[in-house]
């Protein structure tokens, strides 16, 4: 389609029956876990039609989670990032609150959809693995709210950084088990989980945390984060009377941004940016995990998708100052729009990631996740040079309470 | 039936071991495991040791269905900077010395991606690979690197599985060549012994549905379990134990001693013995 100069007539076609978004997606895993793989395909596609489903999770979003996450309007930073910019130019700047919802993220709208396909095909064991906790934590909440065991494998190095996550998952009764293999991040806890996952395939259910993975998962991820997307768009037509200009989103593997992004991907004239965590710089040699912007196409983790690696084909680790951002992959929809163009993927790097949580902060009384205080930091450079009229629409996708030890110890404060 | 690869050899080598009466001793270690100049050392001894068919695995960074291990023999290998080029040159020096003896490089896509499937088919069948294994392509992703290694005259060799049933092990045989590799647990490499009733049962199944041999692997250690699955199984294959014994031959430091290449062939004669007494034991 790119190659041709030709246009698709929609964005939001995929993945095809196979699975593949363009290139990428597809299903790479080992011939233990495909029969497993087929059998999810075909839960969720009867969920799908399956309206008792769609009810049964709109209810928990409703009164679980606490959705509609508000969306609203930042004025004080708005006001700020005008002072700063030409005359005439500070778009105004709105927040999807999704760091409202019950467990302080996003997670919790995949979870609650996953858990009910896993009690739909009668499993009894969930796995799950995190990064910086903020999945493992929805995932665990929500195990403990069907009464089902729960693992989660996170990285060493994560259960060190993220210590009041681990607290929460042990007391809402999951197994946490820390990953010493690699760098003990991410991508590890993730392997480390389809070790679990081929051993224990009959009876569990792998509650990936992100738009990645094999087929059908980044679909299902992305379905189940759509709702992101639709309420900001009956919101910001109800609040302004019109869709926004430019949404913002951060990635780490790219499951908030696809739930806001997809809903808004056949509009044209709205502007999308994800925003990928620069590290310490894309130009500092596995300093980033800048997938998009810094890899290229491989295989990893079931799907086929831009990744940080060597020139061999070995994984590199990646780094963030956010735990939740350093995975050297993405999910596949993320590489699918980057090639097609319709997307605009940039980076913030460790430091503006830290100057963006502190001026929501001071300026909002909003406490932000260091995740998505690298889309704040893209919004800190989008606003100025846009129009006073124009909007953006950030995902706010996490809270930052997790993150207050990580940060003081960056600003070399002592609690 | 798919096509037989071009070198024939992993055709001639379980003919020839059936002639014998035995099942076919298959041995998996990591190329560049502890450094290159060892395990070129190992791969030259293991035909001599009594490996029949030999595994050779390619190093990933993130070995997803291994257990610990052969993740830990790929970090070695890979901290010594093994490639997959070298893993090539490796073969193809064998090949100098050895013409008869099966290779299968064994390991996940991604780093035969970046080579470049086509290339990688051209270069491995030159460097004299026989067949490939790749974890991470089922059937459902055939023209990744199953049809052009078909094409280029490589046995691609699947794995079946406790989980592959009935209904869907025409669809793993359909593009599968050289033999089949019957992975005896649901699991990682090097875990629980498999039972040797299951594995009977489900060799038989197999063997229902195809002519290739069926080889038996995931949790095979001793001549004792070597001789067990090999009553029934066309081959045996036998990795994390090889693997470890590697490990354990190591000095502090992690690296390669005088012991290591005896550590490994030492094992190899003993499951040799284990595949030479299994139809005896079949018999009585």
């Amino acid at each position: 389609m790119a190659e041709s100069g030709l246009k698709p007539n929609t964005y939001r076609g995929g993945p095809d029956e196979t699975g593949h978004f363009g290139m990428f997606g597809g299903r790479f895993v080992a011939e233990t876990l495909m029969p497993n793989i087929l059998e999810l395909e075909a839960a969720y596609d009867a969920a799908k039609e399956d309206p008792e489903f769609h009810a049964e999770l709109a209810a928990l979003a409703k009164h679980y989670a606490g959705r509609p996450s508000p969306l609203y309007y930042a004025e004080r930073l708005t006001e700020h990032l005008r002072q700063g910019a030409p005359a005439g130019r500070g778009a105004k700047v709105y927040f999807k609150r999704d760091e409202l919802n019950h467990t302080g993220s996003h997670k919790i709208n995949n979870c609650l959809g996953q858990i009910l396909l896993a009690l739909k095909m009668g499993k009894t064991r969930i796995i799950a693995e995190t990064g910086a906790g903020q999945h493992g934590v929805a995932a665990a909440t929500v195990a403990a709210r069907f009464g089902l065991p729960c693992i989660i494998y996170m990285g060493k190095t994560d259960t060190e950084r993220q210590k009041p996550n681990v607290f929460r998952m042990r007391l809402l009764g999951a197994e946490v088990k820390p990953v010493t293999a690699g760098a003990g991040t991410l991508k590890d806890a993730m392997n480390e989980a389809l070790r679990d996952w081929v051993t224990n395939v009959e009876d569990t259910y792998y509650i990936i945390g992100t738009a990645a993975g094999p087929h059908p998962y980044p679909e299902l991820v992305r379905d189940f984060q759509s709702v992101i997307g639709r309420e900001a768009k009956e919101q910001m037509k109800e609040m302004e009377g019109r869709l926004p200009d430019a949404l913002v989103a951060c990635l780490g593997g790219g499951s908030n941004a696809i739930g806001l992004f997809h809903p808004f991907l056949d509009e044209e004239e709205v502007k999308i940016y994800g925003v990928e965590a620069g590290g310490h710089g894309l130009e500092v040699q596995n300093g980033h995990a800048a997938s998009l912007n810094g890899g290229r196409p491989g295989v990893l983790h079931g799907n086929r998708t831009y990744l940080l690696q060597d020139d061999d084909g070995q994984i590199l680790e990646g780094h963030s100052i956010s735990a939740g951002l350093d995975y050297p992959g993405i999910g596949p929809e993320h590489a699918f729009l980057k090639d097609s163009g319709r997307v605009t993927y940039v980076s913030a790097t460790d430091r503006e990631a830290l100057d963006a949580f502190q001026l929501c902060t001071r300026l909002e009384g909003i406490i932000p996740a260091l995740e998505p205080a690298h889309a704040l930091a893209h919004v800190i450079k989008l606003a100025p040079e846009m129009r006073r009229d124009e909007i953006i629409v950030m995902n706010m996708c996490g809270r930052g309470d997790k993150d207050i030890f990580a940060v003081a110890e960056h600003l070399g404060m002592d609690i | 039936m798919s096509p037989e690869a071009a070198s024939g050899r992993i055709a001639r080598r379980f003919s020839a071991v059936r002639q014998e009466l035995r099942p076919a001793l298959v041995t998996f270690f990591t190329a560049g495991d502890p450094d290159l100049a060892t395990s070129e050392k190992i791969l030259a001894a293991l035909p001599e040791a009594g490996a029949d068919i030999i595994e050779l695995g390619m190093p990933f960074s993130d070995p997803m269905a291994d257990g610990p291990a052969i993740q830990a023999a790929g970090l070695r290998a890979l901290e010594a900077g093994q490639t997959l080029k070298k893993t090539l040159a490796m073969v193809r020096r064998f090949r100098e010395r050895d013409d008869d003896t099966p290779i299968v490089l064994m390991g996940y896509y991604n780093p035969i991606y970046q080579y470049g499937p086509e290339a990688f088919v051209r270069d491995a069948r030159e460097a004299g690979v026989d067949g490939l294994i790749v974890v991470d392509l089922p059937p459902e992703e055939d023209e990744e690197l199953c049809l052009p290694a078909l094409r280029g005259g490589l046995n691609f060799i699947r794995l079946a599985t406790p989980t592959t049933d009935d209904k869907r092990l025409p669809a793993v045989l359909q593009n599968t060549s050289g033999f089949v590799y019957y992975v005896s647990i649901t699991g990682i490499t090097g875990s629980a012994a498999p039972n040797t009733t299951l594995v009977a049962e489900a060799v038989e199944r197999i063997k229902a549905h195809t002519d290739l041999p069926v080889a038996v692997g995931f949790g095979v250690r001793t001549r004792e379990q070597a001789a067990a699955i090999g009553r029934t199984a066309d081959g045996v294959v036998v990795g994390s134990a090889l693997v470890s014994a590697i490990a354990a031959s190591l000095d502090d430091a992690g690296k390669a001693t005088d012991m290591t290449v005896a550590a490994v062939t030492s094992l190899v004669a003993e499951l040799a013995e284990g595949v030479r007494l299994s139809r005896q034991m079949a018999a009585e």
